[in-house]
């Protein structure tokens, strides 16, 4: 089963463990502005919200590469950055409509994430629950149940009793 | 290992920035942050210097764990001497910019001297710059976040200023980092303008590493992080109501000093509590809460984001204060709501605002408008000197304007700038500053709580609750219940309580781990990420080494065993109300017993026999 990182912002309370989870697993340090995933804070409203690749069936990145570096990882549907033919051109940083792409000055290719190989670090660092990994065709699932439970099929006013 | 290794030396006098290697041996036996921080001012200034003088030198410190993924692995120190105590100050503080500063290579920036203009330092990474500051001076902390940002065109820099107060010598200015949270305490943010130095934007990208065992730090990480999720006031009271979890527990033992501590319970707590934070406003229907936030890897997340009613007396037609911003916590929520009578949530989180944007403690400020309403009601303050307001308990209109005029270092603000202990010397009434070493007590009463009264009359930085929260034990029953009545067996909580209590300071982590954590559940993670032994057993002989240090630094800054009091109505005038009704703190009667299991003399000197044991030279 394909699956999917599903975010709740509401839960989010800008801790940056999945920064600092996603920079230890990729970097090998702690390192928040190397993360692919990215926690922004929107001070005035109170509000945060982490921000990530949503792994497009289409993907504008891997369309765009002009070297074929990005490819899919038919296990997790990833679109992975292979760094041995990353040329390093940008172009893909460009087209990606999100911004979920960047480049990596120290290594002179771009970065995204990987989804881990299928065990997304993020997920696992979350606090809140904030961030989780489910059925990709099911990612709607929690919002349709919070909306279920706000319709009102008691017996009292059921239109059998009307 | 876990350390940077390195440390920035800033002399502001010449402008000369220099790269140290961090003392090795000093890092041994001192960990990082408080610690090593503490031992570096120790050997490197006079304690008898003038804490407002070149002279002084103001150190920003991390510790081994900040930066890395271990929960609260977030929090820097800053070191000074305080100009409200004149003994070692040591505030502490959450937000990013401490995990930044590592993130950028350093475990500590040394600023020495004074610049002869207004100056900024920005770090990124290695290429370190002090920068002019002139068009920043003078505004405010809010104000030199928002520069600072645009200038740099970086919105990822993380940023620490001083505001007006500090510039205007407040005797108890912070330095507030990332908008809202606070190295707050003991004017240390009075130095660091006193020495011309506005702010300091870090900006770091190399990564936090080097980790002993990598494996067995990730382990023991994960294992930390359990045990704070499950435990129920880590896992659940503080990311729901905060350190504001605090305000009906306190008041319901009758620990809650009121009115400049003449009672000891107040009967509009419910009013300013964490619960009330959550009530729907009668104006617009929404929460005085908006939500929790955390500092930079903290997975407790106490932080308060609030709004205050657009309608309300004190933002009316400033919408700087509409939006949201840091929220009340249990100490400033105390000090300006309690101690002052004042019921009114929507005017403290205003002067909240206010203290964050301006760069002032809430704590000594609320505690000195207490003691000024307390002189006003007697008659030894009048109207005219109170700027035509009158300054009784209870009134929110004098605790706003308070707030406002010392912002702006003009009127009675400049009065109230002086903290409690110099305004009631000014106005002929010392005995009403509550205060020890001249610093304000923070939200619980020693008549009600006996063991913290013992650990504020010997805090090293004046009257302080978290240099040894024996509120935990008291009441809360953390690690074990201990009656907070009775004097007996207080002594060694208090000297347990500080000697762990240093520990946590100088790893970098947050104190309010401690609920749920033991020296047991951190040992590891030290270990893991510095290597070397790091037992529990060492980390409280670590905070014990660093306990006597700073008492010989105020030993030599002039400080006798006579500063450790507290003031006369604590132990004279008893309780009227509550649990602790007809008790006065016993603080004297559990001195003797404390100074002995220091291994202090009867002047409260540390002994020879202690000094050798804990590698102290004289």
């Amino acid at each position: 089963m394909e699956k999917a990182l599903v975010i709740n912002p509401d839960k989010c309370t800008g801790c940056l463990q999945c920064e600092l989870a996603c920079s230890y697993e990729n970097e090998g340090v702690f390192n928040p502005s190397k993360s692919r995933i990215k926690v922004f804070t929107f001070h005035q409203e109170g509000r945060f919200v982490p921000y990530t690749c949503t792994q497009c069936s289409d993907a504008w990145c891997q369309q765009a590469c002009p070297v074929d570096a990005i490819t899919l990882n038919l296990l997790t549907g990833a679109k992975e950055v292979n760094e041995n033919t990353c040329v390093g051109c940008k172009v893909c940083t460009i087209s990606c409509p999100f911004g979920t792409i960047n480049y990596n000055q120290n290594t002179g290719k771009v970065i995204k994430c990987d989804l881990c190989g299928g065990d997304p670090k993020c997920v696992s660092a979350c606090p809140t629950q904030a961030i989780t990994y489910i059925d990709a065709n099911q990612t709607g699932m929690e919002k349709m149940r919070q909306w279920a439970t706000e319709t009102d099929n008691s017996p009292s006013n059921s239109a059998a009793n009307v | 290992m876990s350390w940077a290794g390195k440390l920035l030396r800033v002399n502001l006098t010449n402008g000369e920035i220099t790269s140290e290697m961090l003392n090795e041996q000093w890092k041994n036996d001192y960990l990082g942050a408080r610690g090593l921080a503490s031992k570096y001012l120790s050997e490197e200034i006079d304690p008898a210097c003038d804490p407002l003088s070149p002279e002084n030198k103001m150190i920003m410190a991390t510790g081994p764990l900040t930066g890395t993924m271990a929960a609260t692995g977030g929090r820097y120190v800053v070191v000074t001497k305080g100009p409200l105590t004149n003994c070692i100050a040591c505030s502490n503080s959450g937000g990013f910019i401490g995990a930044e500063m590592k993130n950028a290579g350093w475990d500590m920036v040394i600023f020495e001297g004074k610049s002869p203009t207004p100056v900024y330092l920005y770090i990124e990474n290695d290429q370190v710059e002090l920068i002019a500051a002139d068009d920043i001076w003078g505004t405010s902390v809010w104000h030199t976040d928002e520069w600072l940002h645009n200038k740099h065109q970086d919105p990822l820099l993380r940023i620490a200023a001083v505001g007006r107060t500090a510039e205007n010598g407040c005797f108890y200015a912070g330095i507030v980092n990332d908008l809202h949270r606070a190295a707050g305490r003991s004017g240390v943010g009075t130095v660091m303008a006193s020495k011309n130095l506005k702010a300091v934007a870090i900006r770091g990208t190399l990564g936090v590493g080097n980790l002993a065992d990598p494996e067995g730090f990730m382990k023991a990480v994960n294992e930390g992080k359990a045990a704070l999720a499950e435990n129920p006031v880590t896992g659940q009271g503080l990311p729901a109501y905060g350190t504001q979890v605090l305000m009906n527990v306190i008041n319901e033992i009758g620990a809650l000093p009121t009115n400049n501590m003449k009672d000891v319970q107040f009967d509009g707590a419910h009013a300013i509590s964490g619960e009330a934070m959550h009530e729907p406003r009668k104006s617009d229907g929404r929460p005085n809460l908006t939500t929790n936030a955390a500092c930079f890897g903290c997975t407790i997340a106490c932080g308060r984001i609030s709004t205050i009613d657009q309608g309300h007396f004190s933002v009316e037609n400033k919408s700087q204060y509409w939006g949201n911003s840091g929220g009340l916590e249990y100490e400033a929520a105390w000090a300006l709501g309690a101690d002052n009578g004042v019921d009114d949530l929507d005017a403290l989180t205003y002067v909240n605002f206010v203290c964050n944007e301006e760069g002032f403690d809430p704590i000594t400020f609320g505690a000195t408008v207490a003691a000024a309403m307390e002189m006003y009601e007697d008659g030894d303050l009048t109207i005219e000197q109170t700027g035509g307001i009158a300054f009784n308990f209870g009134s929110a209109e004098a605790l706003t304007k308070g707030a406002e005029w010392v912002a702006a270092g003009e009127g009675f603000g400049k009065d109230l700038a002086l903290g409690s202990k110099r305004l009631c010397e000014k106005y002929g009434r010392p005995e009403l500053s509550m205060t020890v070493k001249g610093q304000e007590f923070p939200a619980y009463d020693p008549r009600g709580i006996q063991g913290i009264g013992l650990n504020y009359a010997t805090s090293n930085r004046g009257a302080c609750h978290v240099r040894g929260y024996t509120v935990a034990s008291e009441v809360l029953g953390i690690p074990e219940k201990t009656d907070p009545l009775t004097a007996e067996g207080k002594p060694g909580l208090v000297k347990a309580f500080q000697d762990a209590t240093g520990a946590v300071d100088s790893a970098g982590l947050c104190l309010f781990t401690t609920f749920a954590w033991s020296l047991d559940n951190i040992a590891p993670q030290i270990e893991a990420a510095c290597g070397g032994g790091w037992t529990a057993e060492r980390l409280a002989e670590t905070g014990e080494r660093i306990w006597n240090l700073e008492r010989d630094f105020n030993l030599k800054a002039g400080i006798t065993s006579a500063d450790d009091t507290l003031p006369e109505r604590l132990r004279k005038e008893a309780a009227k109300t509550g649990p602790a009704k007809g008790i006065v703190s016993k603080v004297e009667e559990m001195m003797p017993e404390y100074y002995e299991l220091r291994g202090w003399d009867s002047d409260g000197v540390p002994t020879d026999e202690t000094r050798s044991r804990l590698g102290l030279k004289d």
